[in-house]
């Protein structure tokens, strides 16, 4: 037989009131990879997690995490499953190693056992010198590395990570990152939100973008990113007729200052080509620029368009 | 059955630790009861006429406000859990509401042992002179551990209601108050007639009606029995309403 994906969701929807928040998600994570699940705040990607994790209910459409129903078989899906989510989930008046102890007892294993897996974490981490410090006293990335330790007592099958590094400074980050890749060197499948592009493209092994509630792309970071150009070419236009001429072909508008947007490579060949392209008389454009394409553009350029698998 | 106790017992022991490392709060908890006692015996007790000294007759009442506004401060400590990310830790480590609670309920009823304890001991220096059989004894504990119990449970549901830490600190304030309306401090008999309806009839009054008798030797009727019943019944209610609160809170 072979064996069910990881995480395979069909159909995920959720309203908090009047607001829709998930407008049904579809996603399939195979075992072993790397998902990151990248769009802006209010997009959904939380509560997604929340719901594969069995923490919030889905209003309609379902989910099988680590082969297990996540309504029916709620509590085997907890059992192979870790969420690290946006707040440090420790406590600060216990020490690290306190910290540890209490998540490996509580996922069932002996004393013992569970000092023992207490040691290895903290060592694999790199905090045994902080380990009897409590945790209170710990900078932002050595928290975030014990809060991910945690998740990690009952050596989980699948990690969900819910924005890993908001808020860490460059080398935590980093070092953060490496921790993912350990993660799914040892075999497990991680599944992590990220508004950041570039943690994406460092860290997925397919990514999906979502953005209202729905996933608007998804593919390899290759993929996506053929999809949306890394630059911008910001064009100051000389007339408003030219303006909404080019209009439709924008990923950012400035009717104000007839300023219009449009992805590119960032390549001298592309930029030339494009500027032909839009102005074969060279009447419309007034002037050029090159801007490195933000999230918001890449975020703008794919909502534009159907929603659609590469 | 391990399956329940592990982590009811863990998390006890969790809350239990927290508390220790949380020693202004566990301070406050145990100076403020000890204030009022001496407020109570010292300024206002000689203005008091009980029929015996003011310090036997008040430190029953002293000992059910220390308990009752110690085990309040559980709506605190669970507020402080529901609003931190760890809840969401134990709930995905397939930890149930009711261990969550028992841990914070067992702790509260460990702490609230010492401070009482405390006051009476230093009840016992200012000149209260018990007069109880050790079945005596052995009742006033029982009943005071059930009280303890009834309150902290309560306070529990009551963390899970309040949206802030702040708020549920409220409800401290209204158990540290419900020992007034009643015999704890002054009789009855002396206060408005409008006020005896609920002095009477609320759940403090037989609390403290029954360890005032079985703590000085006095025949105590039925108090025992209707504190008890009081005391199951919140506990009942507590338990059923910090369920519900629960799923409510974390759907």
């Amino acid at each position: 037989m072979p064996q069910s994906p990881a995480i395979e969701a069909t159909g995920l929807a959720k309203s908090y009131g009047n607001v829709r928040v998930l407008d049904g998600i579809d996603l399939r994570v195979e075992r072993g990879a790397v998902f990151a699940l990248l769009g802006p705040n209010g997009a959904g990607k939380t509560t997604t997690v929340r719901i594969l994790a069995t923490l919030t209910t889905a209003d309609s459409g379902h989910a099988r995490v680590a082969g297990h129903d996540i309504v029916a078989d709620r509590a085997r899906v907890r059992r192979a499953i870790s969420l690290t989510g946006q707040f440090a989930a420790v406590d600060e008046k216990q020490t690290g190693e306190e910290n540890l102890r209490m998540m490996a007892r509580l996922s069932g294993l002996s004393r013992a056992a569970a000092r023992r897996r207490a040691a290895e974490l903290l060592d694999r981490f790199d905090l045994t010198d902080a380990g009897r410090r409590r945790t209170g006293t710990y900078s932002g990335g050595m928290r975030r590395r014990l809060d991910l330790a945690a998740g990690l007592v009952g050596d989980p099958e699948v990690v969900f990570l819910d924005e890993p590094t908001s808020g860490l400074d460059p080398r935590s980050r980093q070092e953060l990152w490496q921790v993912v890749r350990d993660l799914s060197t040892r075999g497990a499948t991680v599944f992590l939100t990220t508004q950041y592009l570039e943690e994406a493209d460092r860290l997925a092994d397919r990514i999906a973008v979502v953005d209202g509630g729905r996933v608007v792309a998804e593919g390899t970071a290759d993929e996506l990113k053929a999809r949306v150009a890394g630059h911008r070419l910001d064009l100051v236009l000389n007339d408003t007729a030219a303006y909404w001429r080019l209009e439709s072909h924008a990923i950012h508008r400035s009717p104000e200052t007839l300023t219009l947007g449009l992805p590119t490579d960032g390549t001298a060949a592309h930029v030339r080509a494009l500027l032909d392209e839009v102005d074969p008389e060279r009447r419309d454009v007034a002037r050029f620029s090159v801007q490195r394409a933000t999230l918001d553009d890449v975020f703008l350029s794919l909502t534009e368009k159907e929603p659609a698998h590469v | 059955m391990s399956d329940v106790l592990t982590p009811a017992l863990t998390m006890a022991g969790r809350s239990i630790r927290l508390s220790r490392r949380n020693i202004d709060a566990v301070i406050t908890s145990m100076m403020l009861p000890l204030m009022l006692m001496l407020v109570f015996i010292y300024f206002f007790g000689g203005a008091i006429n009980t029929g015996t000294k003011y310090v036997t007759y008040v430190i029953p009442g002293i000992l059910i406000l220390c308990a009752a506004f110690g085990a309040s401060s559980t709506a605190v400590s669970v507020s402080e859990d529901m609003k931190g990310g760890i809840i969401d830790r134990f709930r995905s480590l397939d930890v149930g509401g009711t261990a969550i609670l028992a841990g914070h309920v067992a702790a509260s009823t460990v702490r609230n042992l010492f401070s009482t304890t405390l006051v009476l001991g230093v009840g016992l220096l200012i000149g209260f002179r018990p007069a109880a059989s050790p079945l005596g004894w052995l009742a006033a504990a029982g009943i005071l551990l059930a009280f303890l119990l009834a309150i902290s449970w309560l306070s529990a549901a009551v963390g899970l209601l309040a949206k802030t830490p702040e708020a549920a600190a409220g409800f401290t304030f209204f158990m540290m108050f419900l020992p007034y309306p009643s015999s704890a401090f002054v009789p009855i008999h002396t206060m408005p007639s409008w006020l005896h309806g609920f002095a009477d009839h609320q759940p403090v009054t037989p609390l403290i009606e029954s360890l005032r008798g079985l703590l000085l030797g006095h025949p105590v009727g039925t108090a025992p029995w209707t504190a008890l019943a009081w005391c199951g019944g919140i506990l009942a209610v507590a338990i059923a309403l910090s369920g519900v609160f629960f799923r409510v809170r974390t759907a």
